[in-house]
């Protein structure tokens, strides 16, 4: 996360709208979804000063002007792969134990030529 | 007075066919009926123009490998004689890291011949990246809108990532919570820019395919001396199987069997948000597959150019810890390191290779890239943030949404037959349902319904008696 609260003009920031209000949303939705409005972020480069949740008018990368809160400056993406999956540990070693054990019975080739032996 | 939403809406048909480039109200025939076939090929371009785009694009051409490793696996579990050849299409060596590259390749052509400033498409998935790699290319605009994240702001790893290759590649990406109005905001944002709508629906998107079904028979010719006995195909909105299929038959491999493939999300409300991150495939599921199969028109587009059950021959259902096991097994034993979504096709073609003889052929036509997000590790730790169980087991004991159950063996993978009969049915009933109340479909209509959902004339009027009894 960024430590910046503040965005100044041309940093590159984030900003969220409200697209609908949960009474203009569609019908038919389900209940959990219809009571929530629906929400909308985009980036761009700050137009002017804003602190957080204040009102700034960005432009986009398409050249757009979008007006909405201020939710991030320099926004990032903390997506890893995090930690193995034990689950999946045993995986890798327990094919390739069969594979090499099919192949001693049935000889090296395998499923190598024609596959029809 | 109207809401902001029912005003864009009652607008939305002037404003697409200015997106689209295209007017398919020529192609309308009756309330049932359009000439698929015309519209198809009304952007006038030969299989051999859209393999020059396509060429010149960084799209296509992507390596055919023999899997002998899974192959021989395969055939440790089956009977005598049987285990079928499986191959690969390693789609994720395209432009962007997946066959979505085809579809835009040729939607994003057309936008800059066509003159637009800029393109807009609405997808969470790898077609984001594709447009917004093609539109980079083509030095046009481009916005993407996804649905990213719940009420809570949280989204899919998946999703995120697909957001920020999107960004990377110049585009600006709009992201917004849960809910069918993506749709809505995508058709406002087409009327303030003037962009081209490069629709995955479009026959331009699914003529883009083709070429995938072309290389794989013309390349299992040279590698086998044959057709390919099956495709498998990861299903999602149905584009992938049509455009392969169409593809395949234009190649003359017309003994080789289509068989689509999605993962069982059963039960779990596309348009919830509670279910949104309990799901952890974000495409290739049934939640697409189901629904757009048995009524593609509920697409962005007039007429949706996927129409799947026009060529399924058999769909089959795996479960998500099934599709896990296999992408680690692929690293493992065939040093492809590939994404989830995208081996979903493979995980259903070790069940399918199982039960055929050693001298047939499957080839699963597509990966998709992997990365930080897109990469199974990150899509199961954040099914156990999420609150659903992980464990191992027996697949069959999977519950979407709830519990993940990863193989313990390779025999435990096990894919279920979707009843294609009733998907026609429903197809049939939602045509029907679509056309003005109390329409009587014609004898060019049963023709028409007969051909898109790939059934006989007698079989359709059967089903519209039995319809009208009930």
């Amino acid at each position: 996360m960024t430590d910046a609260t503040r965005a100044r003009e041309g940093d590159w920031v984030e900003v969220e709208c409200k697209l609908l209000d949960p009474a203009d949303r569609s019908k038919n939705l389900p209940p959990e979804t219809a009571e929530k409005p629906l929400m909308m972020w985009v980036k761009g480069f700050a137009q002017g000063e804003a602190g957080m949740g204040e009102e700034l008018t960005i432009e986009t990368m398409t050249g757009r002007k979008v007006t909405g809160a201020l939710s991030a400056v320099n926004p990032g993406y903390f997506i890893t792969y995090g930690n193995p999956i034990p689950e999946l540990a045993h995986v890798g070693r327990d094919l390739r134990a069969r594979l090499a054990a099919y192949r001693a019975t049935e000889g090296p080739a395998g499923a190598a030529e024609g596959g029809d032996r | 007075m109207a809401t902001r939403f029912d005003a864009v809406m009652a607008r939305r048909g002037a404003i697409m066919r200015k997106a689209l480039g295209m007017d398919y109200s020529e192609f309308e025939l009756s309330p049932v009926a359009f000439d698929y076939e015309r519209m198809m090929t009304a952007h006038g371009y030969s299989l051999d123009d859209i393999v020059g785009i396509q060429t010149r694009a960084g799209v296509g051409n992507t390596p055919l490998l023999e899997l002998k490793n899974l192959t021989d696996l395969v055939r440790s579990i089956s009977e005598a004689g049987k285990g079928a050849r499986i191959f690969v299409k390693d789609e994720a060596a395209n432009l962007a890291g997946a066959f979505k590259d085809r579809r835009a390749s040729v939607s994003i052509h057309v936008a800059k011949e066509k003159g637009y400033e800029g393109v807009i498409a609405a997808t969470s998935g790898n077609y984001g990246a594709a447009v917004a790699s093609q539109a980079a290319r083509n030095g046009l605009k481009c916005i993407i809108c996804q649905e990213t994240f719940d009420s809570r702001k949280v989204g899919q790893p998946e999703i995120v990532e697909k957001g920020r290759i999107c960004e990377s590649y110049g585009a600006e990406v709009v992201q917004m919570t849960v809910g069918p109005e993506l749709f809505f905001h995508m058709v406002e944002l087409l009327d303030v820019t003037g962009y081209f709508a490069a629709s995955l629906y479009s026959s331009f998107g699914v003529s883009g395919i083709e070429t995938l079904g072309l290389e794989i028979s013309r390349e299992m010719r040279a590698l086998t001396g044959a057709d390919p006995t099956h495709v498998i195909i990861t299903h999602a909105g149905g584009g992938n199987t049509t455009g392969t299929a169409r593809g395949l038959k234009r190649a003359g491999a017309t003994s080789t069997q289509i068989v689509s493939a999605s993962v069982d999300l059963s039960g779990l409300h596309m348009a919830s948000d509670n279910d949104f991150n309990r799901k952890s495939f974000t495409t290739g599921h049934t939640g697409f597959g189901v629904p757009f199969a048995t009524w593609p028109d509920r697409a962005d587009v007039p007429r949706n150019a996927a129409r799947p059950l026009r060529y399924i021959d058999r769909y089959l259902t795996v479960t998500q810890g099934e599709v896990f096991y296999l992408t680690e097994a692929m690293a493992k034993l065939e040093g492809l390191e590939r994404g989830p979504a995208g081996n979903t096709a493979m995980t259903a073609a070790v069940s399918l290779a199982r039960g055929l003889p050693r001298d047939a052929t499957v080839v699963v036509q597509e990966t998709e890239y992997t990365g930080a997000g897109k990469h199974h590790w990150s899509q199961l730790n954040f099914a156990k943030e999420m609150g659903v169980e992980v464990r191992a087991g027996d697949p069959k004991d999977n519950v979407p949404g709830k519990v993940i159950v990863i193989p313990e063996a390779l025999e435990q993978i096990h894919a279920n037959d979707f009843d294609v009969a009733r998907m026609r049915k429903s197809y049939v009933r939602n045509a029907l349902k679509n056309a003005p109340e109390g329409y009587a479909p014609t004898a060019d209509d049963v023709v028409f319904l007969a051909a898109d959902t790939n059934s006989d004339a007698a079989a359709v009027e059967a089903l519209l008696a039995e319809l009208k009894e009930a």
